[in-house]
């Protein structure tokens, strides 16, 4: 029964919740080493990082976000289709809160002049920012309550607010698309402290997250309710507060998104911001290696799960892939990627190991 | 291949899981028309060798021949149409589909190419008929009793192509003692007109009632095969667990000291305390020291009795102190606050959570107890799951080992290591031995009377009378969801029989 070393280290990676997600990036890496020359190099501009790699983990910061959250609503056994809207939603009270005026028919020449003032906010950036976060955790607590105490269906449920959603987002800044101009709000999203700031808040918000399930009981209680929540249910455990935390949490990763998002393009735009994006960041979840049905998950694989989404997208525009393909190819590249996590190719990585001991 | 009369050949088959040698070179053969039982303990490998006849596992080696030709089965579809049918242990069915439904599911008769509901209805009436069973096959499923689901399942597992070979895992371990006899009637019948029957159970006379031939399996390996008639029981069990059975005879004497000790004290008052529908009102008591039987059959109300004083559904009437205080706050966390633990009977529904492993299993309800924020560390963790590993013998590689790959004794013994952690005043058990083997029931049955003779009140609830008998101080029977008598000291099967069936009838 001894085995030797390298096949033990192989096993070990190869039944790591990690290994497919990772093994997912390094081959769409790989395609880009080998059809994109350059797309490895990354140059230093006054002491910042930039190249192909680093935007991968700058736009996907977003969806990174999203998958955050969504990891541990998807662990619970539920989905959180909001979090697109309630991108929209932080955004619009974020711009409203740095400049109401914009929305003023007529204004006096003095305040005029603040609306494309780089330097002016009406209230403070931390009032800002703490103030759009509330708003976003109340609606993540609004999806928790019908999901966990009215027991509407998870997908149901959100659906409610992935429609008003935005068009809540549009009553606050009253239908109109608010440009941004208070320059130290852009740092959020296109920030650089030799990498972009972006990743230090995704970085930031994965501690907290993973402090909250893996140093405290959390974690194993929604892997626990999301697995079977009778058994929890009969162990003790309040899987209706759990749901309520897992979503709350949700539309807090979703609220940090719209900031994040809305610095990027300096614009709280009601319509397009966070479009679509819950569908990747369940994408995301799914490529991390959580499952839809609930219960193990890893935090980690959903980030590098936006990574790979991330990196599809820049490495198709790379080898000239039009944007208007750009759906189209990705949901053949999916497609192939979902592929590999099958039973059969799990089997195969399997067998591979078992030779290699033999 | 010698013997014609074999229509099953399985030799030198061999099955490793992770950790785990699940089987080592086993032989079995099994002839038409018989009725074939393997017994032994959890772990023994009877679960494994039924799932690599069936095609949901393959051997790592070995070779299975089917009427003297050999064959590789490949998939579950495979081993159909080879003219294997299996029931599983655990009812693979849709509650939420109708009768007719579930027997006739992927091949119903269609007229026009849609599903010709009359024809399929009265076609699946017909079949249960074949087992003398006569119930509306347009109702759910989930409507009906486990005995009932049961029986679909054999009726869908008969109609599937030409079923020659039938396995029957653990078939009447939801079954109370008509609907067993029932079963067998069926079994009987079926192997009058030819098929061979797999018989997997825990239960001894069940095998020597109804088997014609017996294999014995202990851990993964094969005892050996005897013809029903010729081995005695007692060297049947000795065999099975490859031990003298002297433990019954130490149990009754642990009862007989422990009986000496029960105090006074009442742990537990209920009065009048039921719920519309569930359970009519009752007294209970229970004492520091004791364990209190639940004796009724199947629908009589333990159940409910056990969940609504574990809190998992809230009385409308009546009382219950708890050590001298009211109960106001009905939840299993509550519960479980007070020292009160609830085994309950569902162990694959409402007992494991089959993804976690054997460690998170074990601690979930204690930390569950200590909320949220307080988390046990890993080290605390270990110690606990390797402890309650060793006091109850769960046979696991490791701490760290899913539950699901457990066999089915070892995971109801976590769920009881998960309540003793706990350390509950108040021990419910429902149906702890429902599945498991005799060497793990005898150990289930010590460790409940040792637990009352450390001042605990366990309130035990079985199907087996026997073990009713054999483990409690006092019984209480239960009938048609009402408390009829209680029985204090010595008391026989008979008479116990007697107040379960009800007098009139």
């Amino acid at each position: 029964m001894r085995q030797s070393r390298s096949s033990f280290t192989w096993r070990k990676v190869s039944e790591s919740k990690l290994f497919f997600p990772v093994a997912a990036l390094a081959l769409i890496l790989l395609f880009d080493l080998i059809l994109v020359p350059g797309f490895f190099t990354i140059q230093t501009r006054e002491g910042n990082l930039y190249g192909s790699l680093i935007d991968i983990v700058r736009n996907g910061s977003t969806v990174a976000l999203l998958a955050i959250g969504m990891t541990l609503v998807i662990a619970t056994g539920g989905v959180d289709l909001s979090v697109g809207a309630v991108m929209a939603i932080a955004a619009s009270v974020a711009a409203i809160l740095m400049n109401p005026y914009v929305l003023a028919k007529e204004l006096p020449p003095h305040l005029m002049k603040l609306i494309n003032d780089p330097t002016f906010t009406w209230q403070p950036l931390w009032i800002v920012i703490l103030v759009a976060l509330f708003v976003a955790i109340v609606c993540g607590l609004w999806n928790g309550l019908l999901v966990a105490y009215v027991r509407i269906q998870p997908m149901v449920a959100t659906l409610i607010l992935m429609t008003a959603g935005r068009g809540i987002a549009q009553l606050i800044t009253n239908g109109v698309r608010i440009q941004i101009f208070y320059e130290p709000y852009a740092f959020i999203g296109q920030g650089w402290i030799v990498l972009p700031f972006s990743l230090y808040i995704v970085a930031f918000v994965y501690a907290i997250a993973w402090i909250l399930t893996r140093k405290t009981a959390i974690g194993l209680f929604i892997e626990s309710v999301g697995i079977n929540f009778r058994s929890s249910f009969f162990s003790g455990i309040e899987e209706k507060k759990i749901k309520l935390l897992a979503y709350t949490f949700c539309g807090f990763c979703a609220g940090i998104a719209g900031l994040v998002a809305s610095s990027n393009i300096k614009t709280s735009d009601a319509f397009n911001i966070g479009l679509t994006l819950e569908l990747d960041a369940i994408l995301a979840v799914v490529i991390g290696g959580t499952l839809m049905s609930g219960g193990r998950f890893s935090l980690l694989g959903s980030i590098i799960g936006a990574w790979v989404i991330q990196a599809i997208t820049i490495s198709m525009y790379a080898v000239g892939v039009p944007a208007f393909a750009l759906q189209a190819i990705k949901g053949v590249v999916v497609i192939l990627l979902i592929l590999l996590y099958s039973e059969q190719v799990r089997g195969f990585v399997r067998r591979i190991g078992a030779q290699k001991e033999a | 291949m010698s013997d014609s009369d074999h229509i099953v050949e399985m030799q030198g088959i061999d099955k490793a899981f992770p950790g785990v040698q699940a089987l080592s070179r086993v032989d079995f053969s099994l002839n038409r028309g018989e009725i074939h039982a393997i017994v032994g303990e959890n772990g023994a490998g009877k679960s494994t060798l039924i799932k690599v006849l069936t095609g949901v596992e393959k051997q790592d080696a070995g070779m299975i021949t089917i009427d003297g030709r050999e064959v590789a089965i490949k998939s579950p579809i495979h081993a159909q149409k080879l003219g294997i049918s299996t029931v599983y242990q655990e009812i693979n069915l849709c509650p939420n589909l109708t009768v007719a439904e579930n027997i006739l599911i992927g091949r119903e008769p269609r007229r026009l190419g849609s599903v010709n509901w009359k024809a399929m209805n009265a076609y699946a009436k017909e079949v249960l008929q074949r087992l003398d069973i006569d119930i509306d096959v347009t109702q759910t499923l989930g409507s009906y009793s486990v005995a009932i689901q049961q029986m679909a399942a054999i009726a869908r597992a008969l109609e599937i192509s030409s079923a020659r070979i039938l396995i029957l895992d653990e078939p009447t371990s939801s079954l109370d003692t008509r609907e067993t006899e029932q079963l067998f009637g069926v079994m009987r019948k079926l192997k009058s007109e030819g098929m061979a029957i797999i018989f997997i159970t825990h239960f001894i006379d069940q095998v020597y009632e109804v088997s014609d031939h017996i294999t014995v399996l202990r851990n993964g390996s094969l005892v050996g095969t005897y013809e029903t008639a010729s081995i005695p029981r007692l060297e049947l069990i000795a065999r099975m667990i490859g031990r003298q059975l002297t433990e019954f005879d130490e149990m009754s004497q642990i009862k007989l000291e422990s009986s000496r000790q029960i105090r006074g004290e009442a742990l537990l008052e209920a009065k009048g305390f039921g719920l519309t529908g569930s359970i009519e009102p009752l007294d209970l008591e229970l004492h520091a020291g004791e364990v209190l039987g639940f004796a009724g059959l199947l629908g009589s109300g333990r159940t409910e009795v056990a969940q609504l004083l574990f809190g998992i559904e809230k009385p409308d009437s009546g009382l219950v102190k708890l050590a001298g205080g009211l109960v106001k706050r009905f939840s299993p966390l509550a519960s479980i606050s007070r020292g009160v633990a609830l085994c309950p009977e569902d162990r694959k529904e409402a007992g494991i959570v089959d993804d976690l492993t054997v460690r998170e299993n074990i601690i979930l309800a204690l930390q569950a107890s200590r909320g949220w924020f307080k988390y046990l560390r890993m080290q605390q963790q270990y110690e606990i799951a390797n402890r309650y590993i060793e006091l109850l013998n769960i046979a696991t590689p490791s701490a760290d080992q899913p539950v699901k790959n457990l066999s089915g004794g070892n995971q109801q013994k976590v769920i009881l290591a998960r309540w003793l952690a706990t350390n509950p005043q108040i021990l419910i058990l429902d149906e702890p031995t429902k599945g498991i083997d005799v060497g793990a029931k005898a150990e289930i049955q010590k460790l409940v009377l040792s637990l009352a003779e450390e001042g605990k009140a366990c309130l035990f609830i079985s199907s087996e009378l026997e073990e009713v008998l054999r483990t409690s101080h006092r019984i209480v029977v239960l009938r048609d969801r009402e408390k009829v008598t209680e029985f204090t000291g010595e008391v026989d099967e008979h008479t116990l029989m007697q107040s379960m069936a009800g007098g009139g009838s």
